[in-house]
């Protein structure tokens, strides 16, 4: 359940946004994620950004994956 | 697209197969709960890129799924009164109840307007003052507080119109009146990334703690299932039984508390029921009282007959993981997705479709 | 100053006259047209192919084109998968009472101009006018007449094992301009629809190879409907790679946030070519000379395992079924 996207912050107008994904963009609402900043990744779920991405875990996940590619080479 | 398109990776994906692969030696059921994941393993081929020690098996986690006639029944008496407009999530236009379906009901007259998020609903009720609104509240945690914030806007703007139909449920419930059943034995769970993301990995211990049963909370992309895959697989060759996030990017142990606040505010627990396991105390969420005035169950008469479930149909079965599509009579027969007869069938998330859409109909 | 459509337009007085030779006829000019008469009279030697369609699309006007241009275009193109040069076509409108004249003749001059891309004329029409409500503001339906050159044979039942399968470019486009539209989905893109006139394209890859086996145009539906009616027409499997497929991010990201699958997104500008493995090669360097089919691309290949099948080989390496699409594609939020 839930489709949820990643999407950028590009302005913020009160308590909503405009973001941009992929290059097309909507209006959503940062009622739940009133700390979410313009230069953010946001968490879009029917409209709402459900949470503020975390860039650095996503890079370290990605490092994790990494690294899990070469070790089992092994 | 960032942060999605790294995340299919196939050189990455391949890694992690053999890892997994490598390090899986004990037989292991894993349930996907969510929906969301169960068509991640199905549009990425994930159960053949397997070992033959591990089986995933489907739970109810397809909020549209576990709605139960009863409900759709209420729905759908809603859209027939006059004056009102139903405004809904494409999920819920095709799900059949005991007599009819929003679709059939739309043909028949009804006003069905499917919207993406409540504030285009919000938008409608604004642009259609002389009508009622109703927006059918279906999710789990992930939505609900969206629902919420839909109601305080409306009680904000001054929009008088603008009602919900709450059949939201929440999951730790469910997942402990299924481990109750003991109808389905399970070495680990695959949580849901976005509900996880509002409530956060606490409301998971008592799977981990309790019953024994690992659980790492998961991404919707295919590298985070198979991540997530590899995590319990670690987890059931050490013996151990934890509750990790694997979607770290998506997710903070503490939830995110403002939606939760929201939440709380407009909503209380309640009873909820769910197909094929009847009632779950605490399992759904009701508007409360103070918000009674958007609550379609106290805005507007319903009237309903006795609910009716299909016979042979078995979807209840099936979202409890106890019988696979393959075991239904109906399936691909009486029952496809141009003439479903269960909503597994409907809903794109609904094992069913799955099977029979990604499967050649007789499974991944 | 009459600025709307009225329901004395459609019922064959004065007013109904005027409406067909100052808004239409003299539009759309042709010698047969400028006739009047109540059928177009033309002689044609050869095979014959014939097609009709009727368009409803909401709404009406959408990034890329209108229901104008889509009508010519879907005609045409549905001429062309059997390998016809299009000829003529019949244009009938059912119009909604209160339609304003503006928008009624910026469909018309849409008209104009997608006939003189694709070359072919309208010869004749009809037109009514309904009560309001009774239609989505322009209903469309069309006829179409085309030319089969000699020794050419395409069906959709002639695919055979080891065949390649070409796709002319990039999916999704149409359907997703449309919904970016919609009251209660509507986002901002760039994206606009894809629709095109591929008649001139088909006969440039006609000329590379004779011996193309089929043609499709995967309108609604999307690609994998029209595989699947391909696989079962010619009792075969089409095995296709996800890789492979060109689709733009922009349609990628609204699929993602929508909660659709590319592969059943509407297109009004693609052609799926069913090749000999021979002629594979010539066939797409042709294709992508034509301004239509710059990102072509081999996307599979047709084989006997699974008859009536189309198997997808996933990014991660596995396979899974693509089925046809069952009812309408529906945004979803799980």
């Amino acid at each position: 359940m839930c489709l949820a996207i990643p999407a950028l912050i590009t302005s913020i107008n009160d308590k909503e946004a405009e973001v941009e994904i992929g290059g097309i963009s909507r209006r959503i609402s940062l009622w739940l994620t009133p700390e979410a900043r313009v230069g953010d990744y946001v968490l879009v779920h029917t409209g709402y950004a459900i949470n503020v991405l975390d860039q650095e875990q996503a890079e370290e996940t990605l490092g994790i994956l990494r690294e899990i590619a070469e070790g089992v080479g092994d | 697209m960032k942060y999605i398109t790294e995340f299919r990776s196939s050189e990455l994906g391949e890694g992690l197969i053999s890892r997994i692969q490598q390090c899986s030696q004990k037989p292991a059921r894993f349930m996907e709960f969510c929906g969301g994941h169960t068509v991640t393993i199905f549009r990425y081929g994930i159960r053949q890129l397997l070992p033959p020690t591990i089986e995933m098996v489907s739970g109810p986690g397809c909020p549209i799924c576990v709605t139960a006639n009863a409900d759709l029944d209420k729905a759908i008496a809603l859209s027939q009164i006059p004056g009102v407009i139903i405004t809904t999530f494409g999920d819920m236009l095709k799900v059949p109840g005991s007599r009819s379906s929003l679709e059939k009901a739309k043909a028949e007259g009804a006003e069905v307007q499917t919207v993406y998020s409540t504030m285009d609903a919000l938008d409608i009720a604004e642009a259609n003052r002389d009508r009622s609104v109703v927006f059918l509240g279906i999710g789990f945690e992930t939505t609900a507080p969206t629902i919420a914030a839909s109601i305080l806007q409306a009680e904000e703007r001054g929009i008088k119109n603008y009602h919900v139909l709450s059949l939201h449920k929440v999951c730790p419930p469910v997942i402990k009146a299924l481990l109750d059943s003991g109808e389905v034995e399970l070495q680990g769970l695959v949580c849901p990334g976005h509900v996880s993301a509002i409530i956060g990995s606490h409301p998971w211990e008592f799977i981990a703690q309790e019953y024994g049963i690992p659980c790492v909370i998961s991404g919707f992309e295919p590298l985070d299932v198979l991540q997530c895959v590899e995590m319990l697989t670690e987890q059931v060759e050490k013996g151990e039984s934890r509750v990790e996030i694997a979607y770290k990017r998506g997710v903070r142990p503490e939830g995110n508390i403002m939606a939760l606040k929201l939440m709380e505010r407009v909503f209380e627990p309640s009873p909820a029921l769910w197909r094929g396991m009847g009632e779950i105390a605490g399992s759904g969420l009701k508007i409360r009282s103070e918000y009674q005035r958007f609550d379609a169950e106290a805005d507007f008469d319903i009237k309903t007959e006795p609910a009716v479930e299909h016979k042979g149909c078995i979807c209840g079965d099936i979202l409890r993981g106890v019988k696979t599509p393959a075991d239904c009579k109906l399936f691909g027969k009486a029952c496809t997705p141009e003439n479903p007869v269960g909503p597994c069938m409907v809903s794109t998330e609904g094992s069913c479709s799955a099977y029979y859409l990604y499967g050649d109909g007789h499974g991944g | 100053m009459v600025d709307k459509i009225l329901l004395a337009h459609g019922s064959g007085g004065k007013l109904a006259h005027d409406l067909v030779e100052k808004s239409f006829v003299k539009a759309l000019a042709n010698p047969l047209l400028d006739k009047l008469d109540d059928s177009a009279v033309f002689d044609v030697s050869g095979k014959l192919a014939f097609t009709t369609d009727s368009y409803v699309v909401s709404p009406i006007f959408f990034p890329g084109g209108d229901i104008g241009k889509l009508a010519v275009c879907g005609t045409v193109n549905d001429l062309a998968t059997s390998g016809a040069k299009p000829l003529y076509l019949s244009l009938s409108f059912i119009i909604e009472e209160g339609l304003s004249f503006r928008e009624l003749e910026k469909i018309v001059a849409s008209v104009r101009e997608a006939c003189g891309e694709a070359r072919v004329k309208i010869v004749t029409g009809d037109t009514k006018v309904v009560t309001r409500g009774s239609a989505d503001k322009l209903f469309i339906n069309t006829a179409g007449v085309g030319v089969i050159p000699e020794g050419i044979d395409i069906s959709g039942s002639n695919a055979k094992p080891r065949d390649k399968v070409i796709l002319n470019g990039a999916i999704g486009d149409h359907g997703i301009a449309v919904v970016s539209k919609r009251e209660g989905l509507s986002f901002a893109t760039k994206l606009k629809s894809d629709c095109a006139p591929l008649g001139g394209l088909v006969a440039d890859m006609l000329k590379a190879s004779p011996s193309i086996h089929a043609l499709r145009d995967p309108t609604r539906g999307g690609l994998a409907s029209s595989l699947n009616e391909l696989a079962q027409q010619s009792s075969v499997s089409i095995r296709i790679e996800e890789k492979k497929i060109p689709v733009r991010e922009e349609v990628l990201a609204a699929c993602e946030m929508l909660g659709f699958d590319p592969l059943y997104v509407a297109n009004e500008g693609k052609m799926i070519a069913i090749v000999p493995p021979e002629d594979a090669d010539k066939v797409l360097k042709t294709i992508r000379q034509n301004k239509y089919g710059r990102d072509a691309a081999i996307i599979g290949e047709v084989t006997g395992e699974k008859v009536g099948r189309v198997v997808m080989k996933t990014v991660l390496g596995s396979h899974r079924i693509v089925d046809m699409l069952t009812g309408d594609l529906l945004p979803r939020i799980c």
